[in-house]
């Protein structure tokens, strides 16, 4: 859905008290029925990152964390059975999955040293059971259950979501009958910066010029907007020229301002397209009558 | 214009009876002379400056009003004279300085020397069936002489100085208000002063100085001295003061108003067949002049009657190639870009960042660098140096010139893109004009926006567009490693360019009828591109070459001898101009090459036209400027020469009609200061206020069929594009198949089709002749739906014909691997593109044919 500042600003207005539980979620669509569930969840995710680095710091403080760390033990033993590590998170306004992953982290310092490895904590994250403490691994897996934006969760829902998109934008084009390059081919053929799709014959979408399209599963905000372009759509363009990108979950209408460059925004597949229809067996000939 | 006036000169001023004095017997003989012996000629052109001047400064108080508005720079002081010709100096590339210098110092030969030019070109000349001696007649007034083919004689009776006038003499002719001439000083006064010409060109402030010439203060002995040997620098003081004394007579005689006019009117009159190649709307301008219609209502009708033959209409200041909306950039091509091409992995990386900075940069540029304030070194300049550093540092110069090279190329080959050229357009403004109109609304966006300022007849060498990024670009980065790549490509590719072959006329001519011949046709536009391709290529060198040596002031004559000494011993310049020159003569190939020999010297720095090898060049290129006279208009080659003249000028005799007005007005955009001139007049008489009034007509838009072309406009973009990503070599192979069987059809049909036809018609003709009462207009009527029918039919079968064979010459050209759809789309744009070419050709010439045949 492609939503004007004014609106984006005001769901961002309403994210801000919230806390990444699904409940918070619940709240937010109630309050704004018109727009999609995954936009919503979307630019809420991206707006507590944001806020979530603004002030990841100061749990990282080595005497914040050694406190909390007590604190987690003291009520742990106290109430084995309890969310302790979740309401603790609630409490001081951290991600659940970051809170799990501070005392994890603390946790293991005291069983192997100093010398454990960033691999072991990250598997023991995905697989709590693989963490010796009992109690630990209960409260580090239901910190992970009840995060909708940090954590092995969402990361594996995020990146299965990518690819079903992407596997979307595929069957869209087959549909159509464009054919294209994907990454894997790309990667194999020695491009030093791959998009998703190149087209083998470029098609015209909205009467603008495109070769390649980029698939993004999530809302285009202005942050991850530019990031995008300063580290991929750019450098497409630099490379194979005028492009299209999909934000899946929409964007910010605004943002759709380098048309003219050559890159385009849409927020589904796009229905306005015009190839060269050298095929005899042509497949949306609806296009060509209109002419 | 000035060689309009120039060329005529002489003849008028003896109508005037000005010359009285000389009118002896040897008046005739001297009229007779051929203007194109050196000396006459170029003093002649350089006096031309000076009259216009003069006559403005004559004519602006006289006349009531309808003088051009210039008033406001009438009153130049010296100083701001010196500046603008200083200015103006700088587009003066060595060649046309010498032959301007020169021409001063040859103003004071005697008559009784020998022509030391004619003598030394002589020798070349006989080389050749002269061109241009046949012609000598014609800048005569008839007084034509025979057995006048020699040359060697010839030149040596007319070495007298023009009888009338010491057109040099610049106290005669206060505007210019130089410096006295002294011939003897030996300083070259021309510059190139590499800084963009918008920053001179303060907007909306007309320019004036149309005539001044392109020098400062004069001015050194001939480049080419050695060439044209000394002895003409001799002068004779008699002669001089004879001169003066004519000049007097004839300044008192230009003092009026209407003599002026007269003057004027009767130089165009007489040098019509030149005039007539102005573009149209210069021409439409002097037709509308009143003082033209009133002066000569005859030239007036003429000047009506060449508005519509004017081969094409010349949008010079706006010459904008398309408005595809492809972004222009290099594309990525696994052959050239992926791993296998760098030596290691790191060289591999920095190249994918280098890309991504430079294409940045690029984009940044074009949307920042008309804003006032923008600076490109402070604000790309950190970049650019740290990608630089990286460069180095990967030792991967190569590969970054090379993309560096073929983003100039792609960016600025064509004509110039007016506005910010890369700029895709508008997709609304599209959609609503179509491409056609878009085009017209960016022209006249910058009518309204940009300067329209008169810059002369020598504006300085200038880096218009995008040329302008890649220029700071180089300056910027100031990376001997990269310049030094870039030279060695540059002068790789430019030799390569300087020897494309140029398909000899008796090729083409036999193969097919003069007119529609649309081989010559293909070739008169490969040429254009070859050689609008070669002059930015050979700036760029020159630029890079003489960089290192540009100072933003002449060096004293101390510094500049010791310059010359350690550079003439030390350094290898980076081209032989003098083996390229000399070859190109030889071969009569200076169509190709003078013109951007020219545009490579015209980077010259102060002390390059002092070196041996670029005095020597530059000398020659004098002596081929000398030697050059332009024939009738009939002449097919007329507008090759008036290139040749107007860049600098001169050819052989090549016989292939290569250049059109587009060309030649882009190859010479100093050309449009006379329509400039012109409207500058309109607007002086009609507004009398200091700026140039534009006259715009508003039309309506046309909505009508625009959605399709439209549609067929994007289709165009769309096969542009689909090439874009596709390796070089799939379009080459598309665009030879498509020539190649465009033509075959066509000959084809010629063969089959139009001979069958041409009996049937003989044969109706026939019939209809022996019947006794035929009716002409029946026998036209019959013809005709002959005609008709048959053209029909030929496209029909034209087009079949390209299909089959496209199809079957893409599939077994293409590698096998190529997938299904490229194939297919390449087949399909071979199919559109040769039956487009030979549809055309059928349908502008098969009537016309038939109906000269029968």
């Amino acid at each position: 859905m492609r939503l004007s500042r004014a609106e984006y600003k005001d769901i961002v207005r309403a994210t801000e008290q919230l806390r990444p539980t699904r409940q918070c979620m619940k709240i937010l669509k109630d309050r704004f029925p018109n727009h999609s569930q995954s936009t919503l969840l979307s630019i809420f995710s991206l707006e507590y990152q944001k806020r979530t680095k603004r002030t990841i710091s100061r749990h990282h403080a080595a005497d914040v964390v050694e406190s909390h760390y007590q604190r987690y033990l003291n009520e742990a033993k106290a109430r084995p059975a309890a969310p302790v590590l979740l309401e603790m998170a609630n409490e001081v306004d951290l991600s659940p999955a970051l809170m799990g992953r501070l005392i994890l982290d603390r946790f293991l310092q005291d069983v192997s040293g100093e010398m454990h490895s960033k691999a072991v904590l990250n598997s023991m994250l995905k697989e709590p059971s693989l963490i010796p403490d009992q109690v630990l691994a209960n409260n580090i897996y239901q910190c992970t259950i009840n995060d909708c934006c940090y954590g092995p969760l969402v990361d594996c829902i995020k990146h299965a979501i990518g690819q079903e998109h992407e596997v979307l934008l595929r069957d869209k084009l087959k549909e159509r009958n464009l054919s294209f390059l994907d990454e894997n081919k790309l990667r194999t053929m020695g491009y030093d910066k791959t998009p998703d799709i190149i087209l083998e014959v470029p098609i015209a979408v909205e009467g603008h010029i495109v070769h390649w399209i980029e698939s993004k599963a999530s809302f285009g905000d202005d942050y991850s907007h530019r990031t995008y372009l300063n580290e991929q759509f750019w450098s497409y363009w630099n490379r194979f020229g005028p492009g299209l990108v999909i934000y899946w979950y929409g964007f910010i209408g605004e943002l759709d301002c380098q048309r003219d460059r050559g890159i385009l925004l849409k927020d589904c597949f796009p229905t306005d397209i015009v190839t060269l229809c050298h095929t005899s067996h042509q497949q949306s000939p609806e296009k060509e009558d209109n002419d | 214009m000035a060689a309009i006036l120039d060329l005529h000169l002489r003849k008028v001023s003896s109508a005037a009876h000005l010359s009285s004095k000389c009118c002896s017997s040897g008046q005739q003989e001297r009229d007779s002379l051929p203007f194109t012996e050196c000396g006459v000629t170029v003093q002649k052109h350089q006096f031309v400056s000076f009259l216009l001047n003069f006559l403005r400064e004559q004519s602006s108080p006289a006349l009531a009003h309808g003088t051009p508005a210039k008033t406001p720079n009438r009153p130049r002081p010296a100083a701001q004279t010196g500046g603008l010709s200083e200015r103006r100096a700088c587009r003066s590339a060595g060649s046309a300085t010498t032959s301007r210098s020169s021409s001063r110092v040859q103003l004071f030969s005697p008559s009784s020397s020998v022509s030391p030019g004619a003598e030394s070109s002589d020798r070349r000349h006989g080389q050749r069936p002269s061109p241009f001696h046949d012609e000598m007649g014609f800048w005569d007034t008839g007084s034509k002489k025979p057995g006048r083919g020699g040359g060697h004689s010839r030149s040596r009776e007319q070495l007298s100085p023009p009888s009338t006038l010491n057109f040099n003499n610049l106290e005669d002719f206060p505007p210019v208000g130089s410096s006295p001439i002294s011939p003897l000083i030996s300083k070259p006064s021309r510059r190139i002063n590499p800084t963009p010409v918008s920053a001179e060109r303060p907007r909306s402030k007309p320019k004036t100085c149309f005539t001044s010439t392109p020098f400062t203060k004069l001015s050194s002995p001939p480049m080419g001295a050695e060439v044209l040997d000394g002895s003409m620098r001799v002068g004779s003081p008699l002669s001089l003061q004879e001169e003066r004394e004519l000049l007097k007579r004839e300044k008192c005689y230009l003092k009026q108003v209407h003599n002026c006019v007269y003057f004027a009117v009767t130089v165009l009159e007489n040098q019509f067949q030149l005039v007539a190649h102005l573009d149209k709307g210069a021409l439409r301008l002097l037709a509308e002049n009143e003082r033209v219609a009133s002066f000569s209502p005859a030239l007036r009708d003429l000047l009506i009657q060449a508005q519509g033959k004017s081969s094409a209409k010349v949008s010079f200041d706006e010459m904008q190639s398309d408005c595809s909306a492809n972004p222009a950039i290099i594309p990525f091509q696994p052959d050239t870009d992926n791993r296998s091409n760098f030596g290691n992995d790191k060289a591999f990386h920095t190249f994918k960042k280098q890309r991504d900075v430079f294409y940045e940069a690029l984009r940044e540029w074009e949307d920042l660098h008309n804003e006032p304030g923008w600076n490109f070194d402070a604000s790309l300049g950190g970049r650019i140096r740290g990608m630089m550093n990286q460069l180095t540092s990967a030792g991967n110069h190569s590969h970054f010139a090379r993309l560096f090279l073929k983003q100039l190329v792609q960016m600025c080959k064509g004509p110039r893109m007016s506005g910010a050229p890369g700029e895709p357009p508008d997709a609304d403004l599209l959609e609503m004009l179509g491409a056609d109109g878009l085009g017209r609304l960016k022209r006249l966006e910058e009518r309204l926006i940009q300067p329209h300022g008169i810059v002369g007849p020598c504006p300085p060498p200038s880096f218009p567009g995008h040329q302008e990024f890649f220029r700071d670009f180089i300056q910027t980065a100031s990376c001997c490693q990269l310049n030094q790549h870039l030279q060695d490509s540059l002068c790789q590719q430019l030799l390569q360019l300087d020897e494309v072959s140029i398909l000899s006329p008796s090729a083409s001519i036999k193969e097919e009828d003069e007119d529609g011949d649309m081989e010559q046709q293909d070739e008169k536009q490969r040429f254009s591109s070859v050689l609008l391709l070669a002059r930015l290529l050979a700036k760029f060198l020159g630029f890079i070459s003489f960089l290192p040596y540009q100072t933003s002031e002449r060096p004293s004559r101390e510094i500049q001898e010791a310059s010359v000494a350690l550079r003439s011993k030390v350094s290898v310049p980076v081209l032989d101009v003098c083996a390229v020159l000399d070859n190109s003569v030889r071969r009569r190939r200076t169509i190709l090459t003078v013109p951007w020999l020219v545009e490579f010297l015209s980077m010259l720095d102060f002390v390059g036209p002092l070196l041996l090898c670029y005095r020597t060049a530059l000398g020659t290129l004098l002596l081929l400027y000398r030697r050059l006279q332009l024939r009738r208009c009939a002449d097919v080659c007329y507008l090759n020469k008036l290139l040749l003249v107007s860049v600098l000028g001169w050819l052989f005799h090549d016989c292939i009609p290569l250049v059109d007005q587009q060309l030649l007005y882009f190859c010479c955009p100093f050309l449009s200061e006379f329509r400039k001139l012109l409207a500058a007049f309109v607007s002086g008489s009609t507004a009398k206020s200091g700026g140039i009034i534009r006259k715009i007509t508003p039309t309506s838009a046309e909505l009508k069929d625009t959605p399709i072309a439209n549609r067929s406009q994007q289709k165009l973009q769309l096969e542009q594009a689909f090439f874009h990503n596709q390796p070089p070599s799939l379009r080459r192979t598309v665009e030879f198949v498509a020539e190649r069987v465009g033509s075959n059809s066509v000959k084809h049909m010629k063969a089959t089709l139009v001979s069958e036809l041409m009996d049937r018609g003989e044969k109706i003709l026939r019939d209809k002749l022996k019947s006794l009462n035929f009716n002409t207009s029946k026998l036209n009527e019959s013809i005709c739906a002959l005609l008709c029918d048959a053209g029909l039919e030929a496209l029909e079968r034209a087009t079949r014909f390209c299909d089959e064979k496209s199809l079957e010459a893409v599939r077994t050209l293409l590698p096998e691997e190529t997938s299904p759809t490229v194939l297919r789309t390449s087949e399909s744009i071979t199919k559109r593109l040769a039956a487009e070419k030979a549809c055309s050709w059928l349908s502008a010439n098969i009537t016309g044919k038939l109906i000269k045949d029968l």
